[in-house]
């Protein structure tokens, strides 16, 4: 295991981080210095318009990405200290990933495809698939354990890939767009599920969304504009903020 | 994290058993070929095998393979037995020569002379008679492939009667009497062998100033095979060689001076680009279908070890079973051919060279994928 600062009650600690892609005429500035403080037990999410640096940012703060200027440190711990072997060691314990689409192994049953964390975590198979099976059991999937993901609709298989995300105990839990896929329902039922589940004092969960109708689900909104954080607000205020503009 | 790589790469069926049926390709003809050249090589020195007694062959310094006759005169026999270290000396004729079939048809056939006394030299297996009725008057032994083939009688209703015991034929004019069939190795020669007596071998060929091809040497016991050919070189100014060395020789010629070695050798290489080709390139495919989950493994944090031993296994898995197939295929065929014109000869060594062949393709055919999967960025999970 890492060494992480429990003393700390940030989660997530970013100070004017910037990110560019590519260079010369064509590059990019992705993330122009933001500021952004995630507590442990919280539920933040992300807004703002395409190309505002969303995903940028959640892919720094969840060391798949790294950042070129400032400050981030997650669970007290700078990532511009941390080598390439400590990152993805970093990941591999602290991090659950749900994304846009789903991402699920086409080949593999829902309770294998769960249980993969577990398989890069150094569990047997036997065992992980057992531990999958009560994550799927959790999120309501328990009786399509044996279903490949194209046997599964979106909703069902966004469950699965949050069972996947839940089921190494991760303090930090990204979420890409996990909704956009889905009907507005299903969206709001995985949504329900996410929040019951992911949520703990010793974690945090990110959510980049723009589906307005989920934000309700967020302890803070930070809305993003251009490579930065605009504002930083609870959901009401946001929702207020928004209809006076 | 094996069985994900396994499922991942069953689970594509098309890609699957495109690339298993690349490797089988390659393994096929690589095996296949190899063994049918191996067994073209072996057949260049048939005639060797079949004469395995003697350890010494004295021949013709010109000589450059076994076939290749170049007659000696028949007192080098006595001179060779006078050598110090010599256990026996004999003379042996070859030769081709017409034989009138009843019929009327002439066919050429190998005549082989053994030593009137102990013949020696005589055919490796025999199917009717004895060697030893080769002393009756006229007599000559058949191999079987002449006798059943070019040299059978056809019946005026156009039925082929195999020669058989007391059947007689004409050689160069001379008559002889079947006493026996035998069976000896095929050799690049296609006619029938005939075996006789080194007097009347000498009686029926045409009448020449030379008529002995090679004296076989039996060393004395104890005595240094190579020192004694180093002597018998010296003394008689002919060469010796081991049993071993005229193989060599022979074969040594065919690759020289044949294109055998050449054709084969492309087919081996086609083989093998094909397989490369085929498997290499549906392999990578298969890596860039499964691109986005390699790279969602990634983000979760398995190791680029852990994706490289997946990949690994995922060429080995198609590696062995393409092999297997393969070989094994190309071992049915070497068996449904086992007594045909097609040679085939499939030694333990060459299942090594077609292991090492399929290990090589699918080691290049994994590099692109390990580099791609290698250099791949986690961040690309968050693309849509
Ligand atoms: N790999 C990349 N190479 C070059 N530019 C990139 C790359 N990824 C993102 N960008 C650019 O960086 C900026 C921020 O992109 P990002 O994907 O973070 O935005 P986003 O807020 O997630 O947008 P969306 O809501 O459309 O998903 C955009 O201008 C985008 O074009
Ligand atoms: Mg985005």
């Amino acid at each position: 295991m890492i060494e992480m600062d429990t003393m700390n009650t940030n989660a997530v600690l970013c100070r004017g981080v910037t990110k560019t892609y590519g260079s010369g005429s064509t590059q990019v500035h992705a993330l122009s210095g933001v500021d952004l403080e995630v507590c442990l037990g919280e539920h933040m999410m992300l807004v703002g318009p395409s190309g505002s640096g969303k995903t940028t940012l959640i892919s720094i703060i969840s060391g798949v990405l790294d950042h070129d200027g400032g400050e981030c440190r997650v669970f007290g711990r700078e990532f511009s200290h941390m080598n390439r072997y400590e990152k993805t060691l970093y990941r591999k314990q602290n991090v659950g990933f749900v994304f846009q689409m789903f991402n699920l192994i086409p080949t593999l049953s829902a309770a294998e495809n769960v249980a993969v964390p577990l398989l890069i975590n150094g569990v047997s198979r036997s065992e992980a698939v057992d531990r999958a099976r009560d994550v799927l059991n959790r999120v309501g999937l328990g009786d399509r354990t044996y279903s490949l993901p194209d046997q599964l609709s979106g909703g069902q298989q966004q469950r699965v890939a949050i069972a996947r995300a839940l089921i190494h105990n991760p303090r930090l839990i990204v979420c890409d767009e996990p909704t956009s896929a889905l009907d507005h329902e299903t969206g709001h039922k995985v949504m329900e599920l996410l929040h019951e589940t992911a949520i703990g004092v010793d974690r945090a969960l990110i959510v980049v969304t723009h589906d307005a109708r989920i934000f309700s689900f967020a302890n803070r909104i930070a809305k993003m504009d251009d490579g930065r954080i605009t504002y930083v607000t609870s959901p009401h205020h946001y929702l207020e903020n928004e209809k006076q503009n | 994290m094996n069985f994900i790589a396994l499922k991942m790469l069953v689970g594509n069926r098309a890609k699957y058993l495109g690339i298993i049926f690349g490797l089988t390709f390659a393994s096929l003809l690589i095996t296949q070929q190899s063994a049918i050249f191996l067994g073209l090589m072996t057949r260049t020195f048939g005639f060797l095998t079949d004469t395995g007694l003697p350890d010494i062959w004295v021949v013709d310094p010109k000589v450059q393979y076994i076939d290749d006759l170049k007659p000696l005169k028949e007192t080098e026999s006595l001179r060779v037995r006078g050598i110090e270290g010599v256990e026996w000396a004999v003379p042996m004729y070859k030769g081709l020569l017409k034989a009138r079939l009843p019929n009327g048809t002439f066919q050429a056939c190998i005549l082989v002379g053994l030593d009137d006394e102990t013949l020696i030299g005589g055919p490796p297996e025999m199917l009717q008679g004895k060697i030893a009725d080769l002393r009756n008057s006229d007599a000559i032994i058949v191999d079987i492939v002449g006798a059943t083939g070019k040299l059978a009688k056809i019946l005026p209703d156009g039925t082929r009667m195999p020669l058989h015991i007391d059947d007689t034929m004409e050689l160069n004019d001379h008559r002889a009497v079947v006493v026996g069939t035998c069976r000896v190795q095929r050799t690049f020669q296609s006619q029938p062998v005939v075996y006789t007596t080194f007097s009347r071998a000498t009686l029926f060929a045409p009448r020449e100033r030379k008529l002995m091809s090679f004296v076989l040497v039996k060393a004395k016991q104890g005595q240094d095979i190579n020192i004694l050919c180093q002597r018998i070189r010296q003394m008689t100014g002919l060469a010796a060689y081991t049993h071993n060395e005229l193989r060599e020789l022979t074969v040594h010629y065919y690759m020289k001076y044949t294109g055998i070695p050449i054709n084969f050798g492309i087919t081996v290489v086609l083989g093998f680009i094909v397989g490369v080709a085929i498997a290499g390139q549906t392999f990578y495919n298969f890596t860039l279908d499964n691109l986005r989950y390699f790279g969602t493994l990634k983000a979760m944090g398995a190791s680029n070890g852990t994706l490289f031993r997946m990949i690994i296994l995922q060429a080995s898995t198609v590696g062995g079973i393409g092999y297997g197939i393969g070989v094994g295929a190309a071992s049915v065929f070497g068996l449904m051919t086992g007594n045909t014109e097609l040679s085939f000869y499939l030694p333990w060594q060459l299942l090594v060279f077609s292991a090492t062949s399929i290990t090589l393709i699918c080691a290049a055919s994994s590099v692109l994928s390990i580099w791609k999967v290698i250099r791949l960025e986690p961040a690309i999970v968050f693309k849509s």
